[in-house]
């Protein structure tokens, strides 16, 4: 029993929007930026175990025991109060997940599956269990059908990718700024990795969907939109480019000080990307 | 008398109805003032009491539910009573289709079947091009839609990939009518992943077509084969269903006394007087109504052996809810192993009762069991085997807390499986979907896309546009819309996601 463990924030197995049919999602916990913007900030800490939400939880499913949390998923009503005390944006409902807890998971709903995503936080952080459970996806006879997907920030190194890639089918890449300045103003970290994870993803054929969040007045500026156009021409081939809007659900207090990305302002940002000819820029379905 | 005449005036007043359906609602009110087929008063009872349910088919069976021509007949041979002659060209084939389906009666008066139409129009494609058939099956398509707008008419496709079929999905999606309803016919074995895929982008554009098991479906039928009709009712082929009746099982739990009581002694009870009451309308349809003397037994596009009896049941959430209740059980129906087994167990003691029963002038001496969708004024009773509307589960939870139903449903059962919308950017999602739930067991796969305004209400579509026009008093040109209206008032199916109660049959005139 070395099978490597992971620390899971939440797992779905019916997703339509984490990549390509019907996914398994992998939702791994904590998160090497900090996004102002992040929806859900609370896959961003790791639990340090000070038990300031062991009062909050009313419905007594957290303890502190030997001075480390311990949650009780049974008495848990999925309140999400602990979420909100938190004062480092962690989260004390996070579950011990082993390769083959995920692969009996994948199986019991294998008929329903396209593929596996693994997401965060930013999954990378945990490399050694997303490389063996790719691994031993495509070892098992009954699963080696499922196509293995990373969401990922791209704040990874090359020697990363180089163990990774080779068991990844896709990879869907978010680059929150193409200047700089902005970028760690967003973020707290430089671009660089992430614009460098995205070449290096694509020379390896491997790059699904790149992601670009608009915010107003932020990210939309004309300068943005021609840094991603730019960047796609640099990159060459058609790869799909996933324009999000920002929206107001679950982000922290300081985001909601920015307004809501509107359709009518994705569209404009889209038709700009289709003119200056990136062919296949996709925008959301669902405003919230 | 008084108040017959009231009602008849009213309606030959109403603004918000055209005269087509004014004539039809005086004649199912006519039909009502004649004297019901004697039944038996604990049948009579029960019927009253609306713990079983004759779908309002009305006092005097001159015709069956659904008719399931097999149209190859007049495509081969012509009609001699129609004087038509074999078609030889395509325009002749499909102009042959346009008369008969006028021909073909069923319980709305428009014909619920119009054949297995890519198998029925591919003999006719040679030499046709692409474009030429395009052309030809969007015309069709329309015509379809402004004659017969009845979305319980109901087309099939499949389960062959062919150009036919093709055309048919890529209109169909282009054009977005409520009718026809449309059912791809799928085997994993024939179909492909292309056809399926198309018609998972379909769906996306439109909550059409419908998916169907074929291999399971063909299982249950015969070498003649089967038809899917109306709001999922799987039928002989070159014949169809005499009658519907359906039994209340939350009635049913209502009146137990315990959880052992229900399964010996009152299931049992009021399954019988269904039967009975199932028997008495065939014997009128058969006995006097003369039906079968017509051409279409004459002529071979049916045959009068080949009607089934759907035996339906419905609220099955609720009366294993009432059961649990009974047993002072809190686990839910949809959610709690205990109480989806009580179901399952219900299923399973249905099928038997069913498959036990004889009935006279039924298709194989039994009828067929079926999950039944509901009507547009049931309240409080969940359709089928359904999981009561805005408590459902993610899509692939409900498929699988609802599979082992299926294999007992011979003659439908539906599941609506509400998907968001971000499923457009992902038709891939429900092919997926639907493998996974053909592999589960399902018989049938059907969808709506939350947000799109052609929805699925209680099995039929509508477009919600419509939906509120009509309250606006401007009328409707199709005659669903009115259904919609009536169950989206009673039942608050809109209220939540865009889903769906389920049914079928218009009750008739409400004031």
């Amino acid at each position: 029993m070395n099978s490597p463990r992971a620390t899971v924030s939440k797992i779905l197995t019916y997703s339509i929007v984490d990549g390509p049919g019907n996914r398994l999602v992998i939702f791994l916990q904590g998160c090497n930026f900090n996004c102002t913007a992040c929806h859900n900030p609370h896959t961003i800490g790791e639990c340090n175990h000070c038990g300031d939400c062991v009062p909050a939880c009313h419905a007594d499913a957290l303890s502190l025991v030997d001075g480390r949390i311990v949650f009780n998923p049974l008495t848990c009503d999925q309140c999400d109060d602990c979420l909100a005390v938190c004062p480092i944006n962690a989260n004390p409902m996070v579950r011990d997940y082993d390769v083959a807890d995920i692969l009996e998971l994948a199986r019991r709903h294998r008929p329903f599956l396209t593929g596996v995503t693994v997401s965060g936080g930013e999954p990378t952080r945990q490399l050694g269990f997303v490389v063996a459970l790719f691994e031993a996806i495509k070892a098992d006879e009954e699963l080696a059908g499922l196509d293995c997907f990373i969401d990922s920030n791209g704040h990874l190194g090359a020697s990363g990718w180089d163990s990774l890639l080779p068991v990844t089918d896709g990879v869907m890449l978010d680059i929150k700024s193409f200047d700089d300045a902005v970028h760690r103003e967003l973020t707290g970290k430089e671009n660089l990795k992430s614009l460098r994870s995205a070449r290096l993803i694509h020379e390896a054929g491997k790059l699904y969907e790149l992601r670009f969040l608009l915010v107003p007045g932020v990210t939309d500026s004309d300068d943005e939109l021609d840094g991603l156009v730019d960047f796609m021409k640099d990159l060459g081939g058609d790869v799909r480019v996933k324009l999000n809007a920002f929206q107001h659900h679950g982000v922290r207090p300081k985001a909601l000080e920015w307004e809501k990305m509107s359709k009518a302002g994705v569209d404009k940002a889209a038709a700009r990307l289709r003119e200056a000819g990136i062919p296949n820029v996709v925008t959301p379905a669902v405003y919230l | 008398m008084q108040d017959k005449l009231r009602k008849l005036r009213n309606i030959a007043n109403d603004v918000t109805l055209s005269p087509a359906q004014k004539a039809r609602y005086l004649s199912l009110e006519a039909e009502n003032m004649l004297a019901y087929p004697s039944l038996d008063t604990e049948t009579q009872d029960a019927l009253d009491e609306r713990v079983i349910c004759d779908m309002y088919e009305g006092h005097a069976p001159y015709k069956p539910r659904y008719v399931l021509p097999d149209y190859s007949v007049v495509m081969q041979n012509g009609s001699e009573y129609l004087e038509l002659p074999a078609p030889e060209t395509l325009d002749e084939a499909i102009n042959t289709l346009m008369i008969a389906y006028h021909h073909v009666p069923s319980v709305t008066g428009m014909p619920v079947y119009i054949g297995q139409l890519d198998e029925l129009l591919l003999p006719f494609c040679e030499g046709v091009s692409d474009e030429t058939l395009y052309e030809k099956i969007k015309l069709f398509w329309r015509y379809l839609d402004r004659t017969l707008p009845d979305a319980f008419m109901h087309a099939n496709i499949g389960p062959k990939d062919n150009r036919v079929a093709r055309t048919i999905l890529r209109v169909d999606a282009e054009l977005k009518q409520i009718a026809p309803n449309l059912t791809l016919l799928y085997d994993p074995q024939e179909s492909g992943d292309e056809i399926l895929a198309m018609a998972g982008s379909n769906i996306a554009e439109c909550c059409k077509p419908h998916i169907a098991n074929h291999p399971v479906h063909a299982d249950a039928f015969d070498e003649r084969g089967y038809g899917i009709v109306s709001c999922y009712n799987v039928l002989p082929l070159a014949g169809g269903a005499s009658t519907l009746t359906r039994v209340n099982l939350k009635e049913v739990a209502l009146r137990a006394s315990s959880e052992a009581g229900f399964f010996a002694e009152t299931l049992p009870y009021y399954l019988e007087l269904n039967f009975r009451l199932t028997q008495a309308r065939i014997d009128y349809l058969f006995d006097e109504s003369g039906f079968f003397d017509g051409f279409l037994v004459k002529e071979g596009w049916i045959d009068k052996d080949r009607f089934t009896a759907m035996f339906g049941i419905f609220a099955m959430a609720e009366a294993v809810n009432v059961l649990q209740d009974k047993e002072g059980r809190e686990g839910r129906y949809g959610f709690d192993d205990t109480a989806n087994a009580i179901g399952h167990r219900i299923s399973e003691a249905l099928a038997e009762a069913v498959e036990a029963r004889s009935l006279d002038n039924v298709w194989r001496s039994h009828a067929l069991l079926h999950s039944q969708a509901g009507l547009s004024d049931d309240v409080e009773a969940t359709p089928g085997v359904r999981i009561p509307y805005g408590t459902e589960p993610d899509p692939v939870t409900h498929v699988q807390a609802l599979a082992p139903h299926h294999q007992y449903y011979d003659a439908g059962i539906s599941e609506i499986l509400t998907v968001d919308e971000s499923v457009t950017n992902n038709p891939e999602a429900l092919v997926q979907l639907c493998k996974g739930a053909f592999a589960s067991g399902f018989r049938e796969f059907t969808v709506n896309v939350a947000s799109n305004d052609l929805v699925r209400v209680t099995g039929y579509m509508v477009r919600l546009s419509d939906i509120r026009k009509f309250r606006d008093q401007q009328g409707s040109r199709t005659n669903t819309t009115v259904l919609g209206a009536e169950a989206a008032e009673m039942t608050g199916i809109l209220d939540r996601k865009p889903r769906v109660v389920g049914n079928e049959l218009s009750p008739g005139y409400r004031q």
